[in-house]
C-alpha cells in the first residue's frame, strides 16, 4: 500500500465526500503521476501511453461499485493536464468519484486540466462525483479548468454531480453531453466564490434520443468581489424533455451571470429554463434569528442549505 | 413575566408619520395564556413582532422576568426565552426538515424524535423528515413545521401569530391539544393571536387590539361573551363600557 502524505490525505477528505481507500478500482495521481493505483474483478484502469492520463474500463457486470480517482496538486507552480477516457459497458452500474484539490503554498499558479470523457454503454448507470478544493499559504492562483464529454446510448443514465465550494481562484468549466434515445440525464452544479475568484461553466447538452431527458440544476453563492458566469444550453433534437434550473445567491460586491439558453429542433421537444439571482431572503434570516442564531450565523446556515 | 409598559410603534408612509401602535401596556403572568384579538389591521401582528425584536418599537419598555429586554436583538430575546410562530413563515431551499428542527431546538434531533413531534402536529411524519422547507410542502405544512419548531424545544414564552390560518380542521384539533399541553405547563406562558373562537376558549385573559390601541383586556368569561354576541362591534362596545369604568373589561 503506498503512502500518502499528510497534504495529500488532507485535501483527500474534501475532494473525495465518499472516502479514498486503496482497495478495488483506484487512482490516486499526485503531481502528474499516479501515487498508487488498483483494478478489480470488473473495473481495469490502464494508463495512457500516448499522452497523460488512463482509461478505464468498466465492465457490464458491474453492479454499484466505486472507483475513485482523485487528483492532487501540492507543487507550487505545477501544470497537470490529464486525459482520462470511462468506457463503461452495456448495463454496467457504477460510481466514479473524481475531484481536484490544489495546495499551492509558493507564488507560481498552480494549475489542474482534467479532460474526461464518458463512453455510456446501453441501460448503463453512471454516478460521476467531482469535487474541487483549493486550499495554501502561497499567493500562487489555483486554477482548475475541467473538460467533461458524455456520450450516452439508449437507455442509459448519467448523474453528474459537481462542487467547488472552496478555494480556487479560476475555473473554467466545460461540458457536453450528448444523449441517445430514452437516456436521462442529472446535472447538479453547486458553486461558491469569494475573494476575487472567477468561474465560468459552459455547458451544451444535446438531446438526440427520442425519449431522452435532461434535468440541470445549478446552485450558486457569489461572496465578497468574485465572479461566475453560467451558460448552460439544451438543444432538442428529437421528442425530449430537459428542465435547466439556476439559482444563485448575490452578497457584497460579487457579480453573477446566468444566460440559460433553450434550443428546440423538434416539434416534440419541450424544454424549459428558469434562472434566479437574489440576495438571502431577510424573512428567512429573521426566522433563524428567531431560534436564536445571529444574522452571521443564520447567513451561514442558509448558504450552507442552498447549497445541500 | 412579561411586561409590557407604554409600547409605541410607527412607520413613514409618503412622508407622514402613521402610528400603528399606541400607548400598549399589559402583562402576561407565568403560566398564563393571553389571546390577542381584534380587527385585520389593528395591530395584532406588528405588536407580536415588537416583541419578538423583529419591529423596533419608538418608544416604551418590554420587560420579561423583571429583565428589561426592550433593547435586545431577535436572537438574544430568543435566548432570553421567547419562541415565535410566524403567520407566513418562509421557505428555505434545501433545508430538510429534519435539520430545521433540530436548528430550532438547539440540538440535533433524531429522526425518531423528528417524527414524534411533527405528527403532534399533525404531520404524517415518517415522510416529511427528509423533506426540504421550500416550494414542494402546501401553506397548511409549512404553518403546522412553523409551530413545530416553536414546540422543539421548551420556552419561558411562546408567541404564535394566528396559528389556526391554512390549516385544516383535523389538524386544527390537534394545535389545540398543543397548545392545552404548553398550558398545563405552569412555567411557559402564552400569547396566541387568533380569531378562533376555540382558541380564544382555551385563554385565561382576552385582550382587544383595534386601531393600534388596547380596547379591551379582561378575563375570558367576561371578554368573550360579548364578543361572540357583537363580532366586529364588540370593541366599540367594549371601549364604551370601559370608559365607563365596568368591572370585568380591564383585568
Amino acid at each position: 500500500m503506498a503512502e500518502i502524505d499528510k497534504v495529500t490525505q488532507a485535501i483527500l477528505k474534501y475532494i473525495d465526500e465518499l472516502g479514498f481507500r486503496q482497495e478495488g478500482a483506484f487512482n490516486l495521481r499526485h503531481n502528474g503521476a499516479a501515487l498508487c493505483h488498483g483494478n478489480s474483478d470488473h473495473v481495469k484502469i490502464v494508463k495512457k501511453e500516448d499522452k497523460q492520463g488512463i482509461d478505464v474500463y468498466i465492465d457490464g457486470d458491474t453492479d454499484g461499485e466505486q472507483v475513485h480517482i482523485p487528483v492532487v496538486v501540492d507543487a507550487s507552480g505545477f501544470t497537470d493536464r490529464v486525459y482520462n477516457d470511462f468506457h463503461i459497458e452495456d448495463g454496467a452500474n457504477v460510481v466514479i468519484v473524481a475531484g481536484c484539490g490544489i495546495h499551492n503554498s509558493g507564488h507560481a499558479d498552480s494549475r489542474h486540466d482534467g479532460i474526461h470523457s464518458f463512453y455510456v454503454g446501453k441501460g448503463a448507470n453512471v454516478t460521476y462525483k467531482e469535487n474541487h478544493y483549493g486550499e495554501g499559504e502561497g499567493d500562487g492562483a489555483r486554477i482548475l479548468n475541467p473538460v467533461t464529454r458524455i456520450f450516452m446510448e439508449e437507455d442509459s443514465v448519467f448523474t453528474l454531480d459537481t462542487s467547488q465550494i472552496k478555494g480556487v481562484d479560476s475555473t473554467k468549466r466545460e461540458t457536453e453531453v450528448s444523449l441517445g434515445k430514452n437516456s436521462r440525464l442529472f446535472v447538479v452544479e453547486k458553486l461558491m466564490t469569494h475573494g476575487k475568484q472567477t468561474a465560468e461553466s459552459n455547458m451544451k447538452v444535446e438531446l438526440n434520443g427520442s425519449g431522452s431527458s435532461a434535468q440541470i440544476v445549478s446552485r450558486s453563492v457569489a461572496k465578497e468581489s468574485s465572479s461566475q458566469i453560467f451558460h448552460p444550453a439544451a438543444v432538442g433534437n428529437a421528442k425530449c424533455n430537459a428542465h435547466i434550473q439556476c439559482d444563485s445567491i448575490i452578497m457584497d460586491e460579487a457579480r453573477v451571470r446566468s444566460i440559460p439558453e433553450i434550443d428546440a429542433r423538434h416539434l416534440d421537444a419541450a424544454i424549459i429554463h428558469e434562472a434566479a439571482i437574489g440576495r438571502i431572503n431577510d424573512e428567512q434570516l429573521v426566522k433563524l434569528r428567531t431560534l436564536g442564531m445571529t444574522e452571521e450565523e443564520a447567513e451561514s446556515v442558509i448558504i450552507e442549505a442552498f447549497l445541500n | 413575566m412579561l411586561k409590557v409598559e407604554n409600547l409605541s410603534f410607527s412607520v413613514m408612509e409618503n412622508g407622514k408619520r402613521v402610528n400603528i401602535l399606541s400607548d400598549i401596556s399589559f402583562q402576561v403572568d407565568r403560566g398564563e395564556m393571553l389571546v390577542i384579538t381584534g380587527p385585520n389591521g389593528g395591530g395584532k401582528s406588528t405588536l407580536a413582532k415588537v416583541l419578538m425584536g423583529i419591529e423596533k418599537a419608538d418608544s416604551g419598555r418590554v420587560f420579561l422576568d423583571g429583565q428589561d429586554i426592550t433593547d435586545m436583538t431577535i436572537d438574544e430575546r430568543a435566548e432570553a426565552g421567547i419562541g415565535f410562530a410566524f403567520q407566513q413563515p418562509p421557505r428555505f431551499k434545501g433545508m430538510t426538515v429534519d435539520r430545521l428542527i433540530s436548528l430550532a431546538a438547539g440540538e440535533k434531533k433524531s429522526e425518531a424524535e423528528c417524527c414524534e413531534l411533527l405528527s403532534r402536529v399533525g404531520l404524517c411524519a415518517q415522510e416529511y423528515v427528509k423533506r426540504q422547507v421550500d416550494n414542494t410542502l402546501s401553506g397548511g405544512e409549512m404553518k403546522r413545521l412553523e409551530i413545530a419548531t416553536v414546540l422543539a424545544k421548551p420556552h419561558k414564552l411562546c408567541i404564535f401569530d394566528e396559528p389556526e390560518a391554512g390549516i385544516d380542521l383535523w389538524s386544527f384539533s390537534m394545535l389545540i391539544q398543543q397548545f392545552e399541553e404548553i398550558k398545563k405547563d405552569e412555567d411557559q406562558s402564552l400569547i396566541l393571536i387568533s380569531h378562533q373562537e376555540r382558541i380564544m376558549e382555551m385563554a385565561d385573559r382576552v385582550m382587544i387590539i383595534e386601531e393600534g390601541r388596547v380596547a379591551g383586556i379582561g378575563k375570558r368569561e367576561d371578554i368573550l361573551p360579548e364578543l361572540i354576541r357583537q363580532g366586529p362591534s364588540c370593541c366599540a362596545y367594549l371601549k364604551r363600557i370601559e370608559d365607563k369604568g365596568e368591572e370585568g373589561i380591564n383585568g
